[in-house]
């Protein structure tokens, strides 16, 4: 491929073009087998220090950066709080300066607030890969979903992809709505009226509050998590009845096409926004997700520290 | 010394006055405005081919004192307002302590005349720590000299006490000036609800969250015959609803602010924290609204909700950063290139906006006209000039703005107060 990558950051996919999008697909591609290895472990980033910088719980995305980064021989710090720091007084951008004058080489973020990662950005140095911002972006989490879609169907382009649940809050729902679009996928968006941001369809996406009409047709579902405790901010009525409305269960899926693939961030709420017959059904790749993040993540710590670059 | 302002177009609708002329200052009034006057004496200073206005009138302004003398001081205020051409400002009530006893009114006043160099009148809070709650000893903060209520920064969200508080302040005359949010609507929203905000994840602030509220303070100033007005009108619906209000004969008026007739919401992409204000801003068709509002009367005043804020509390995650920008020094700038310029408003008209009606409705005596025996507060207008806006030669003690880098048409030249020259080209005395 003949795209070079050049970005210090990884904010979000709504940055990327196709090509670069392709690029870390590709990379991804060639670090998957490391994990496979008896011994994973390759010297690429070996002297380069890793900052896990979390201001929101996660267990998986941390862990799987940490893994990505382990296996690439980098030196890890982890460092978890929550966003009300700034009640001890430091603000974001000084903690940020502080772990910037330790000689850090790449920052990976997550932050409650939708931006925190590009204010980090644009005051440090080192390299902001965004682990997911408030609603806004997840980025490793949109490409290894497009990379996993396309272990799967060989391709992006032409495939109807549907996305349901919790629209609004979703910044999985955001990285994937411009990863795939870019990539020349068509994306329906479903969920409740109260949980769809207003002009979602500007992004070049299918806006139903049907479900039945989300799931006809559809090559990839991809189910979001619902949190349960936006029931108390009157954006839905009960969990039961969210469940059984925008619920995946084996009902529902005798609309779906016979290859579809079932996809879903984590962690699931069993029986609220999927049963488990379907979550552990055979259309369900949520474990090769979780498996092909590991490899994604990799990619994009190779390109960004511009590793590629010095062994060229 | 007295003054000559020679040559200069007077621009004076008070006193249908639209032309080239001289005026005459003596002492600290207006003595005569006509052509060919004599300077017997007097200092000249030659206008032509500069605006020459009554003095403006920024009925909406945050000096941050007392409680956030790092942001702004009544000082730093007042050279910023005269570096815009302002000779009086209404600041607001939401300091630390509030504006809302006798005392504070006092002492804000106190602290403004040891400044010496603009008129400051005070907003006080309606109600009691401006909590919504309790209505504040409205008559003896009239007798002490402010000059309207308000609770600005946050609605009266109580109809009742709106209501009450209408109704009380008749006995006064003061009016009442109101921030008009839905806090439920507007939740913990941070930028304006519509695509922008869903392109950042971004919780967005309804547009409706202003519009209802404009909507049922109208109403109650209908029912209680109450003097109301409506700060920062910013939402096309609102401006229409004012609109039809006012044929309905509801006593109502209402302001807007140049950032509502020049940016849109997507000055806040990059999460770009100096774009966040409230009420938020919009879009194309509001600034198409706001303009109409103006021209067509429903928008009676241009104020600048100038709200200084430190650097530490823009340099933030945008959720948390503070809401608010200066605008003392840019909104006449603003106001020429958006609306002279684009034929929205001509000079009269603008100085409608900007002085003879804020002085009408806070009812200010001597203010907002050239006439022989006002007071000679006179702003001096270069609508030729240019300059770019540089944070580093912003007065203004915070440099909140969104605008740095923004090439300005138009500057003042010389912003006279009480007869004596505060301002000139850059010099303040």
């Amino acid at each position: 491929m003949a795209v070079k990558w050049t970005k210090k950051d990884l904010l979000g996919l709504e940055t990327l073009s196709a090509d670069e999008i392709g690029l870390i697909l590709e990379t991804a591609d060639s670090f998957k087998e490391i994990s496979q290895r008896p011994i994973k472990k390759v010297p690429t980033l070996r002297g380069q220090t890793v900052v896990l910088f979390f201001f929101e719980p996660s267990t998986r995305t941390r862990t799987s950066f940490e893994l990505a980064a382990k296996r690439m021989s980098a030196d890890m710090v982890n460092i978890q709080t929550n966003a009300s720091s700034l009640t001890k007084g430091e603000t974001l951008k000084d903690t940020a300066k502080n772990i910037e004058a330790m000689k850090v080489n790449i920052i990976i973020m997550r932050h409650s607030c939708s931006g925190a990662p590009q204010l980090l950005a644009e005051s440090v140095s080192p390299s902001i890969i965004n682990a997911g911002d408030g609603s806004h972006e997840h980025p490793t989490q949109g490409l290894l979903d497009i990379f996993t879609i396309k272990e799967h169907k060989k391709k992006i382009a032409g495939l109807n992809v549907s996305i349901i649940g919790d629209i609004a809050h979703s910044r999985v729902a955001r990285s994937n709505i411009w990863g795939l679009t870019k990539m020349g996928a068509k994306v329906t968006v479903c969920g409740p009226a109260t949980l769809m941001p207003p002009e979602i369809e500007k992004l070049g996406v299918k806006v139903t509050y049907d479900i039945k009409e989300a799931i006809e047709g559809a090559d990839v579902i991809n189910m979001l998590r619902i949190q349960l405790e936006r029931q108390g901010q009157s954006l839905f009525p009960s969990i039961r009845e969210y469940a059984m409305k925008f619920g995946l269960d084996a009902e529902k899926m005798k609309y779906a096409k016979k290859d579809v693939l079932i996809m879903h961030p984590g962690p699931i709420n069993r029986g609220v926004e999927i049963t488990p017959e379907v979550a552990d059904g055979p259309y369900s790749v949520i474990l090769e997700q979780v498996t092909n993040g590991i490899a994604v993540r990799m990619a994009v710590l190779y390109l960004v520290s511009g590793v590629k670059e010095r062994i060229e | 010394m007295d003054i000559i302002l020679k040559g200069g177009h007077v621009v004076d609708p008070a006193n249908n006055v639209d032309s080239e002329a001289d005026v005459l200052i003596k002492g600290d009034k207006i003595a005569q405005v006509g052509k060919n006057i004599k300077a017997n004496g007097a200092k000249t200073i030659d206008c032509k081919g500069k605006l020459v206005f009554p003095g403006l009138i920024d009925m909406h302004t945050h000096l941050r004192q007392p409680g956030r003398e790092d942001e702004e001081t009544i000082l730093t205020g007042s050279r910023a307002a005269l570096k815009g051409g302002f000779t009086s400002v209404l600041c607001m009530a939401n300091t630390n302590p509030a504006i809302d006893n006798k005392g504070v009114v006092e002492y804000i006043h106190a602290e403004a005349s040891r400044a010496g160099l603009i008129n400051v009148y005070t907003a006080a809070a309606v109600t009691k720590g401006l909590e919504g709650k309790e209505l504040t000893e409205i008559g003896q903060i009239a007798e002490a000299g402010a000059k309207a209520l308000s609770d600005d920064g946050k609605p009266v969200m109580n109809a009742e006490i709106l209501r009450r508080a209408l109704e009380y302040a008749k006995m006064s005359g003061l009016p009442i000036i109101s921030h008009c949010e839905d806090i439920n609507l507007s939740g913990n929203g941070v930028m304006n609800e519509g695509f922008v905000s869903t392109k950042l994840g971004l919780k967005g602030i309804p547009r409706a969250s202003e519009t209802v509220m404009v909507m049922r303070d109208m109403e109650l100033a209908g029912l209680t015959g109450g003097k109301l007005h409506i700060a920062h009108l910013s939402a096309k619906e609102s401006v229409e609803a004012v609109r039809e209000a006012k044929k309905r004969g509801i006593k109502v008026t209402c302001e807007t602010c140049p950032h509502y007739f020049t940016l849109t919401e997507e000055a806040v992409l990059g999460f770009n924290t100096k774009a966040k204000v409230n009420p938020p801003l919009k879009t194309k068709e509001d600034i198409a609204a706001v303009k109409k509002g103006l021209s067509d009367g429903t928008i009676d005043a241009i104020a600048t909700d100038h709200a200084p804020h430190s650097a530490e509390e823009k340099d933030l995650e945008f959720d948390f950063a503070a809401s608010g920008m200066i605008g003392l020094e840019f909104a006449l700038s603003l106001a020429n290139t958006e609306l002279v310029k684009n034929k929205v408003l001509d000079w009269s008209g603008l100085a409608m906006k900007m002085s003879v009606n804020p002085s009408k409705i806070l009812g200010l005596t001597g203010k907002g006209s050239l006439a022989a025996g006002s007071d000679a507060d006179v702003t001096v207008f270069d609508p030729s000039a240019e300059w770019v806006v540089d944070e580093k030669r912003i007065e203004s003690k915070s440099k909140n703005t969104p605008l740095a880098g923004r090439k300005m048409g138009g500057a003042v030249l010389i912003t006279i107060v009480g007869g004596k020259i505060k301002y000139e080209n850059g010099r303040f005395d």
